[in-house]
């Protein structure tokens, strides 16, 4: 029995957890309820059995100790003593919880996690360990900031969704597109930190990933929007490559020079699957677009055998749903392939003589790379002198100085 | 994880305290103490007495010398602490946030630092 309350912990502590914050209000009191749930059901199980409904038995046995300590803590602080008030006037035959609500509640849970009125950094500190579950001091690890940081950015959190009174709800049909946008921006940044390390001397923290991608399938599960499945296709077809982005002494390698047996033929499957459902739904959004030019990139056997007609293609239709300087620089990389390095100069040139990208690291490699393919030399040498100036990531820069020692040679 | 909750107060207030105040806190303690027996958090805790009761002591060149009181003089003395489970910081915050003495000195909470059984 302790095994499988130790699995139901496990598979559904989150569901709790979510459904829990919902009836009481109140973060803390909610972990300190589903901490007092699983305690009584350590004790009851073992003689009763497992009840027909676990997580609801977890539920109101969580909801009920909430109220117990409210009562005895009621002169400790008045603001709870009033919730114990009204809670005092609901009959126990209403505090049944429908299973059905769960689900919800876990959407619920995230929304508010990812409020626009929190800071960015404040979102993703309380989704890792609200949502993912992931504690104090994984999300501090991740981030390599000091558990205390971390911390007091959780407590004040938690404080400004109580006294902003943020309502713990998914948005109205009106608010959703908006609210739905800092959801994906959280997971996708969440997926990024792990896949891209913003600075370090290692490149990924697969950890950080895979939560990502755990959180776009509950996403998803609850609500199937078009450019949710997007971007999990994103997330998988990208983390299909993890294997061969780097060689194992960690050192970068491109996609054109990747092994492509070493790419995760399960994961691309899934990807180009979900793409393909998205697609076919009338609301083309950016992460989709996105995630259908990776999967182009799946979908060849090898790196001259790209399509870079339909990727370009792609990027046009992403430059006008979402424009932006660095889709148009992914967009003159495409367009060098398909009609040769000088096209693509041209294009790149124009967007550097804008004033857009000058400090962009990868507007200036990818620059270099054209030079280099064109046999402009010395050019290309300054441009990866640029871009090695701009680079922040240990593998990155060592990257950029073996193109640089190969050209002088 | 572990962590230690120290309980910093001034001890001059608590030696000036009236009779039923020093019970009311005292009974503030026992409930507290019970709660998070009850929540499974608890692992150890004590109250200290006074700093007069300290001897603080030194090894140099194999000698131990001795001196009474504390180490440093504080506004805030030691005078107490728990040893907690809890899933992480923000869990042992949030019970060292119900320590009575939070509301008139201060608690200091650290993880344990913990060795592998090897």
């Amino acid at each position: 029995m302790r095994e499988r309350i130790d699995e139901i912990y496990r598979a559904d502590s989150r569901r709790v957890l979510a459904t829990l914050i919902r009836l009481l209000g109140d973060f803390d009191l909610a972990e300190e309820a589903l901490h007092d749930a699983f305690m009584a059901a350590l004790e009851r199980w073992p003689n009763e059995g497992l009840p027909r409904n676990p997580r609801a038995w977890l539920v109101s046995a969580g909801r009920f100790k909430a109220i117990d300590r409210v009562r005895r803590r009621a002169n400790f602080d008045a603001a709870v003593s009033r919730f114990a008030e009204d809670k005092d006037r609901t009959t126990p035959a209403s505090l049944d919880v429908e299973d059905e609500d769960v689900p919800d509640d876990r959407l619920r849970l995230l929304f508010t996690c990812c409020h626009p009125a929190l800071s960015p950094d404040a979102q993703i500190a309380l989704t890792l360990r609200e949502v993912c579950g992931l504690t104090t001091e994984e999300v501090a690890h991740a981030f390599l900031t000091p558990p205390p940081t971390i911390a007091q950015r959780i407590v004040r959190a938690k404080a400004k969704i109580r006294d902003a009174r943020i309502p713990y709800e998914i948005p109205s049909r009106a608010d959703l597109p908006a609210r739905l946008d800092s959801v994906l921006h959280v997971t996708y940044l969440v997926f990024n930190e792990g896949y891209l390390a913003s600075s370090g001397s290692t490149l990924t923290r697969p950890d950080l990933s895979r939560e990502a991608v755990r959180l776009a399938r509950l996403t998803l599960e609850l609500l199937p929007d078009p450019e949710v499945m997007g971007l999990l296709a994103l997330m998988l077809l990208h983390e299909s490559r993890r294997a061969a982005r780097a060689t194992s002494e960690g050192e970068l390698i491109l996609l054109d020079d990747q092994d492509r047996c070493l790419w995760n033929r399960q994961q691309i499957a899934e990807g180009i699957a979900l793409v393909e459902r998205a697609l076919t739904s009338r609301r083309v959004g950016p992460y989709s677009l996105q995630a259908a030019i990776a999967a182009v990139h799946a979908e060849a056997p090898n790196a001259a055998a790209t399509d870079w007609r339909q990727i370009v293609a792609l990027y046009d239709v992403l430059l006008r749903v979402d424009p932006s300087p660095v889709i148009e620089l992914n967009r003159a990389a495409a367009v060098a392939m398909r009609d040769g390095a000088a096209a693509g100069l041209a294009l790149i040139d124009g967007l550097l003589e804008r004033g857009e990208l000058t400090t962009y690291l990868h507007a200036h490699s990818a620059r270099a790379d054209l030079l280099r393919r064109l046999g402009r030399v010395s050019e290309a040498i300054a441009a990866y002198e640029r871009a090695a100036r701009l680079a922040t990531q240990e593998p990155e820069r060592r990257f950029l100085a073996r193109r640089l020692s190969a050209l002088r040679t | 994880m572990r962590y230690l909750c120290l309980i910093y107060e001034n001890e001059k207030s608590y030696a000036t305290m009236p009779k039923e105040q020093s019970d009311a806190v005292m009974a503030d303690y026992g409930a507290f103490t019970q709660g998070i027996k009850d929540s499974g958090h608890y692992v150890g805790g004590n109250a200290l007495q006074p700093t007069p009761a300290a001897t603080t002591l030194r090894v140099r060149n194999g000698k131990v010398s001795t001196t009474d009181g504390p180490f440093a003089e504080t506004k805030e003395q030691l005078g107490g602490y728990y040893l907690i489970n809890a899933k992480d910081l923000n869990d042992a915050i949030q019970v060292a946030s119900r320590i009575p003495s939070a509301k008139s000195g201060s608690i200091e909470v650290r993880p344990i630092q913990e060795f592998g059984d090897a």
